[in-house]
């Protein structure tokens, strides 16, 4: 660990909670302990579950709530060093070897060139040496790291465990301050031993029915409680079904905002089947579902 | 934060036997883990039970798989440790705060509520529980699921019976199925529009039933979790984890799975062929490199002046993969071919060329069956009842089953395909036809066999694996999910 230690940003967990309630971000006992943690502990959060329950939001709430700035790397395939650390600036170096061979008529060396073509003004930065250098506080996201090949993927540790960058032209940057890291992944592929160990793992599943209905309150303007339990019972149902794709939250977050627009106050089995394609993105899923709450087949 | 845990030796033991207990019910709990936690459990207040839950979950699990076991022995190490036990178990006087705390906690859960309740009559707790569950007070439930287990478990201490005995024997009298249908009678329009209209409270009756499911569930793990305290104390945490012991999900044999274990299989196999593909598609891209790509190397050279700096290769096109499954749907394999179809039809939806037949004694293509289909289970039924896969006597018999398949589709076997095989070469004595498969394994690309026995049982018996297994790429024992992740792996 290195010396850089911060001051907590964090009081308590129920002052992770509320604060991430002021931002609109509903945290439930277990993702607002972890932040807590990581926080106190200084270690890295590995966010894992289904997709569209908030985990690339989480980091970015989290953010907001500190007042720190949010760094995004996306994480895809064929992801290298040169676009998640650093790069040289190939293109300045070379103006700048060129310069040098006017000035080499006034007699300049080769070793002031190589010296200064290997220093911070030719560095290009790349997300994670960006983060480990800021000096103010920064929250840090790879999101969906689980898209990047296991190799890739030992880029990572030296940023996650040390919260450092070896330069070996420039020697180790390290961190100014520690970085509060958030990993996403959908879990397409099981992330390695190494990088599982340093991380703090929180799996953020679908909300229960008091969560997401303080969700759909809180997230849509103008919606009636009513509706807002209604609308999340509905959706319960429909996830206790075997379906292709469940709706996430943000899909019922979509559908409450329909059913507002619509005008709707209470939902009834036809309202339902009419507004279903928003809920859910499978042809087989909504006839399956048209199915199971009832009535006669759409149309 | 009020209190914080000081490492005194007690807890330190206390949690050390909570990770050797982890470790022995297979979750992989390394030694850097193990520190994290005694780190984190220093951050969190000590009577907050669920931050200090989830202060262990997220230092020590690191896969949602394992969250279950992880919960019942956090459980039965911490949740549910009676007073008496705990003054016996951390005597050491520097953890004194903690024992306290711990007695406190299990004491503010007996309330005046449990004293009062004790007076009352069988007839009047049921009419108690019926308006809990109606009104989904859950404060009260706990307190019914307590007295219940007083009353109806009759749990004597040092009687060696398991938990489900005395949660049999609670549930019973308590007969949770009627309270469902008078719930269901009397407040069963209550989630729902409250229109009269006949027609469409169908919605509202299905979210009032499960409403109240999830609240009987809620009581049932109440009393369950009663129940295990109370034998916790009875007889120590170490022993009560150890009968509660149970396989990872991915540990869990096909062969003898629950129905609620192969729920849990069904949503695991998804991303396994998920991954699969992945993983196919990836080393399909990022294969060899191929012959240099002219066009695309000058097209490159022209931000290096014109010099062709940066060559770039054209990559092999590679070819779609074809799979043949073969799937043994006899008795002997039942469970495993149930599971089996289910594979088949998760790979069906990844890969587009796959071929999948079904043999007891003949042999018949259902590759049909699974093609657009929404529902697993209309497929597997329609495999059960339609496919044409009985010749004389409805018990396996490899041979013949291999032999039809070799005249009639043998032909469509081309070095793209790769043959998946899966059962457990029990052939009743019947001839091997071996041949069968060394003419696959020439042919095909791969062939793999898959067989849901232990290794120890194979060619015991009427087990002829191994006269086939002789022509096969591999031969893979694949009776859980991590050896078919194995496999998987292997494959790509």
């Amino acid at each position: 660990m290195t010396d850089a230690a911060r001051p907590p940003r964090f009081a308590s967990i129920a002052a992770v909670r509320d604060g991430l309630r002021d931002v609109r971000y509903l945290a439930d006992e277990g993702i607002a302990g972890v932040v807590y943690l990581a926080d106190r502990l200084l270690k890295p959060v590995l966010v894992e579950g289904p997709a569209g329950t908030g985990k690339t939001q989480l980091a970015k709430s989290v953010a907001e709530m500190s007042g720190a700035r949010l760094i995004r790397l996306q994480c895809y395939e064929g992801l290298d060093e040169s676009k998640a650390l650093y790069e040289w600036n190939y293109k300045k170096q070379l103006l700048r070897i060129q310069s040098q061979r006017v000035d080499e008529a006034a007699g300049g060396s080769w070793e002031d060139i190589e010296e200064d073509i290997f220093s911070e003004p030719f560095l290009l930065t790349r997300p994670l040496l960006e983060a480990i250098r800021a000096t103010e506080p920064v929250v840090l996201l790879i999101d969906e790291v689980d898209r990047v090949e296991v190799e890739t993927e030992a880029l990572l540790l030296e940023v996650l465990s040390d919260y450092q960058v070896s330069i070996p032209e420039l020697g180790t940057v390290t961190a100014t301050q520690i970085p509060l890291v958030f990993l996403t992944s959908n879990n397409t592929r099981e992330l390695s031993e190494a990088l599982k160990r340093r991380c703090l793992f929180l799996h953020i599943d679908y909300p229960d029915l008091d969560r997401e209905r303080e969700i759909v309150l809180a997230r849509v303007p103008g919606i009636a409680a009513e509706l807002a339990e209604q609308i999340v019972r509905i959706v319960r149902s429909i996830r206790g079904m075997e379906l292709k794709k469940h709706p996430s939250v943000s899909e019922t977050l979509d559908w409450a905002r329909t059913l507002v627009l619509l005008g709707v106050e209470s939902v009834d089995a036809e309202v339902a089947r009419d507004t279903l394609h928003v809920l859910l993105k499978y042809q087989s899923d909504i006839a399956k579902a048209t199915k199971e709450l009832g009535g006669p087949a759409p149309r | 934060m009020t209190t914080v845990v000081t490492g005194g030796g007690g807890f330190v033991d206390v949690l050390s036997g909570f990770v050797a207990e982890l470790r022995a019910a297979g979750l992989p709990v390394s030694m850097t883990e193990h520190l994290d936690a005694m780190e984190a459990v220093r951050h969190v207040p000590l009577e907050d039970r669920l931050a200090f839950k989830y202060a262990l979950g997220a230092t020590l699990v690191k896969n949602d798989a394992h969250w279950r076991a992880f919960e019942t022995i956090f459980d039965v190490y911490f949740s549910l440790r009676a007073s008496g036990f705990v003054a016996g178990d951390l005597a050491a006087p520097e953890d004194g705060s903690l024992a306290v705390a711990e007695t406190a906690l299990f004491d503010a859960g007996r309330s005046a509520a449990d004293v009062e309740m004790a007076g009352l009559s069988d007839d009047e707790l049921m009419a108690l529980l019926f308006e809990a569950l109606r009104d989904g007070d859950d404060e009260l439930l706990a307190v019914l699921a307590r007295q219940a287990v007083d009353r109806f478990a009759g749990m004597e201490p040092g009687r060696p019976v398991g938990g489900t005995y005395y949660l049999y024997r609670t549930l019973r009298h308590l007969d949770l199925d009627g309270v469902r249908a008078r719930l269901m009678a009397s407040g069963g329009r209550a989630f729902g529009p409250q229109s009269g209209d006949a027609g469409r409270s169908d919605l509202a009756d299905r979210l009032a039933r499960e409403e109240f499911d999830a609240r009987i569930e809620r009581l049932r793990r109440q009393i369950e979790a009663e129940i295990r305290r109370r034998l916790v104390a009875d007889r120590g945490a170490q022993a009560m984890a150890k009968s509660l012991r149970k396989p990872l999900p991915e540990d869990v044999d096909f062969m003898h799975a629950t129905q609620e274990e192969l729920a849990s299989l069904r949503r695991a196999i998804q991303p396994l062929t998920r991954r699969l593909a992945v993983r196919l598609a990836r080393k399909r891209r990022h294969g060899r490199r191929g012959p240099l790509d002219f066009r695309s190397t000058v097209r490159h050279s022209l931000s290096y002046g014109g010099v062709p700096a940066d060559p770039q290769f054209r990559y092999p096109r590679p070819a779609k993969p074809e799979i043949v499954v073969l799937a043994d749907i006899s008795g002997s394999v039942a469970a495993f071919a149930r599971f089996t179809l289910q594979l088949v039809y998760a790979i069906c939806s990844q890969f587009s060329r796959v071929r999948s037949f079904v043999f007891i004694d003949g042999i018949d293509e259902v590759t049909s069956y699974f093609d657009g289909v929404e529902d697993i289970g209309h497929a597997i039924h329609r495999v059960n009842t339609e496919a044409d896969v009985i010749w004389v006597d409805g018990h396996s018999d490899y041979g013949h089953a291999l032999e039809t398949f070799w005249t009639r589709w043998g032909q469509e076997i081309t070095p793209r395909t790769s043959v998946i095989l899966l059962g457990d070469a029990r052939n009743n004595y019947h001839a091997s036809q071996a041949w069968v498969a060394q003419e696959l394994a020439k042919r095909a690309r791969h062939v793999y066999w898959l067989n849901p026995e232990p290794r120890a049982y194979w060619d015991t018996g009427d087990s002829i694996v191994s006269q086939y297994g002789v022509f096969c790429d591999g031969v893979f024992e694949c009776r859980n999910l991590r050896q078919l992740e194995r496999f998987v792996d292997h494959l790509a």
